[in-house]
């Protein structure tokens, strides 16, 4: 096959996704850059140079959302992936009965329906009378008002994400875990290391790469975060649970100032990237 | 000891299945036993009013029927231009491949929130409101598709497709018969995940659609919980009714699904 017709049939193939990507993505894209330099004067679109974006600076609610968003990525993400490694550790043993349950258990959450996983959650997380708190208070524990108390809201937020999430990222270790070549362990074993000593040698130099895609993935999910705190609080209550993006929203399309808004989202991309970065410069490979 | 490990994991799988448990218990009772002193924790017999008030206040069964029909249209049409395109970027040599590539593995790092304005504003422009190819045709081209597709491409041996071509088959042919049947699991985790998420989705289908006969389901689910008086018990049973089929594929493709997953996290 000659060297043109190779390159006409390689656009037959790609031609239609680009085609859409550039309509429906590319464009867009730049026209959010461009009104993140525009602002609204009396009904006319005027530039306004960087002010959209030293408003950033001033703006005490987007400061809150960044610490909000801080918050759940120091907390929130660690405990998640921790949990997830623990779980996947233990459902690689081939003894163990159940495993293809338990798996199917874990990561039922991740696939559920957006809207009713965040109308369930509500009606569970009721102040009164809801089965969240009645449930604790066969604990002893007194009723909690999960969605309207700024630090329990905080909480609630964070247990809805991790558990939606904590499957997902498990399956995805487990898979890591199951690609390890099982004379590696044999090899260590017959070393005398013990368990923990060979979690800790051989299994997660191994997992690096997967344990960096979890991390990154979260990274970019946290500062995306916008379904369960605009379905489960709209970011209340005085603004304890919101993100860059439910403000991204509020004044977008509440308020209607979209170049403020579009400074925002880019605001968002800048620091996705510099973090993906990082993690990658951290923790990739290191030859 | 080793059947103490299954303790964490009972405990585990039980606050993992317990909203889903108690969807279906609300779904059977009525709204005003729900939030009393002591809740109900076992399945009721108010299921059929529920969903015969549901099918009045939202028009349940014409909902259904929407969701069902935007998912499967976009789940064809989007997978269609994931294989493709992930079939072309693998296989062939061409002027901005690694171009394109970075492009489609930088969309993923883009919040849709960006785009959310101007693609509205296009909409507008293009009379597309309240239609349900704004609802399709934008989000068609789908990265994480396209990249998963790639990956499982990349490995595919060349000589098997010059082989093809010597034998005279066309390339859309080659790419049927030959390329395609051989990244069945990949294609399937593929199919899943478009159906999965735009079943769920919520927000694009919120901000285009204004007539409530076109409502997909979590649109219509949203509208209720608006309401002064807010029917728990009907809202959970359209929950339920639409977590129920992504469920039963998840529970079908199951291996597929994790496969697909592992293909898009770890092979280089």
């Amino acid at each position: 096959m000659g060297l043109r017709k190779s390159r006409l049939t390689a656009w037959i193939f790609v031609g239609p996704a680009i085609a859409l990507f550039a309509v429906f993505f590319a464009y867009p894209l730049v026209a959010s850059l461009v009104q993140s330099f525009q602002t609204d004067d009396r009904g006319e679109t005027v530039w306004a140079g960087f002010d959209n974006y030293s408003r950033l600076f001033g703006d005490e609610l987007f400061g809150k959302s960044l610490i909000n968003t801080g918050l759940i990525l120091i907390v929130q993400v660690p405990v998640m992936t921790v949990l997830a490694l623990i779980v996947a550790q233990i459902l690689n043993q081939s003894w163990l009965k159940l495993r293809s349950g338990y798996r199917i258990a874990y990561f039922l959450p991740a696939v559920t329906t957006l809207v009713a996983y965040a109308i369930v959650f509500r009606v569970l997380l009721r102040a009164d009378n809801g089965v969240m708190n009645h449930l604790l208070g066969y604990l002893g524990v007194a009723p909690i008002d999960w969605l309207h108390d700024p630090f329990w809201a905080k909480v609630a937020l964070i247990a809805s994400i991790t558990w939606r999430w904590t499957g997902y990222n498990m399956v995805i270790i487990l898979a890591g875990l199951q690609s390890i070549p099982k004379e590696q362990y044999e090899a260590a074993s017959v070393d005398g290391a013990g368990a923990l000593t060979t979690y800790v040698k051989v299994i997660v130099p191994q997992l690096r790469p997967v344990i960096l895609f979890c991390l990154i993935t979260s990274t970019i999910g946290t500062l995306q975060l916008f379904d369960e705190p605009y379905l489960l609080t709209q970011g209340g209550p005085d603004n304890a649970t919101l993100t860059p993006l439910v403000h991204l929203y509020k004044i977008g399309f509440e308020q209607l100032d979209f170049g403020y808004a579009s400074a925002i989202a880019w605001a968002v991309v800048a620091i996705i990237g510099v973090l993906s970065f990082v993690q990658f410069k951290f923790l990739g490979r290191r030859e | 000891m080793k059947r103490l490990l299954h303790l964490p994991l009972i405990v585990g799988a039980v606050i993992s299945l317990f909203p889903f448990y108690w969807m279906i218990i609300a779904a059977t009772h009525k709204t005003e036993d729900l939030f009393t002193s002591s809740p109900p924790l076992l399945p009721g017999g108010e299921l059929l009013n529920n969903l015969r008030r549901l099918e009045e206040s939202i028009g349940f069964t014409q909902v259904t029927l929407n969701t069902v029909g935007v998912s499967l249209v976009y789940t064809v049409l989007s997978s269609l231009l994931s294989a493709m395109c992930g079939y072309g970027l693998a296989k062939f040599r061409f002027k901005g491949r690694g171009f394109f590539l970075a492009v489609i593995l930088a969309t993923m790092m883009i919040p849709f929130q960006v785009l959310l304005v101007p693609l509205f504003e296009m909409m507008a422009s293009f009379g597309w409101i309240d239609t349900y190819q704004a609802v399709i045709i934008p989000f068609l081209a789908n990265a994480f598709g396209i990249f998963l597709m790639r990956q499982a491409f990349l490995d595919f041996p060349q000589e098997l497709i010059e082989a093809g071509r010597i034998d005279g088959c066309g390339e859309t042919r080659i790419f049927y018969r030959i390329v395609l049947p051989a990244a069945k699991p990949q294609l399937a985790a593929v199919v899943i995940f478009t159906f999965i998420g735009q079943w769920g989705a919520f927000l694009w289908p919120l901000l285009m659609l204004n007539t409530e006969d076109k409502y997909t389901i979590p649109v219509a689910l949203s509208t209720m919980v608006g309401l002064s008086k807010v029917d728990y018990s009907g809202l959970m049973l359209g929950s339920f009714a639409a977590t129920l089929p992504i469920m039963a594929v998840f529970l079908f493709f199951q291996r597929q699904f994790v496969s697909g997953l592992l293909g898009g996290s770890v092979k280089g």
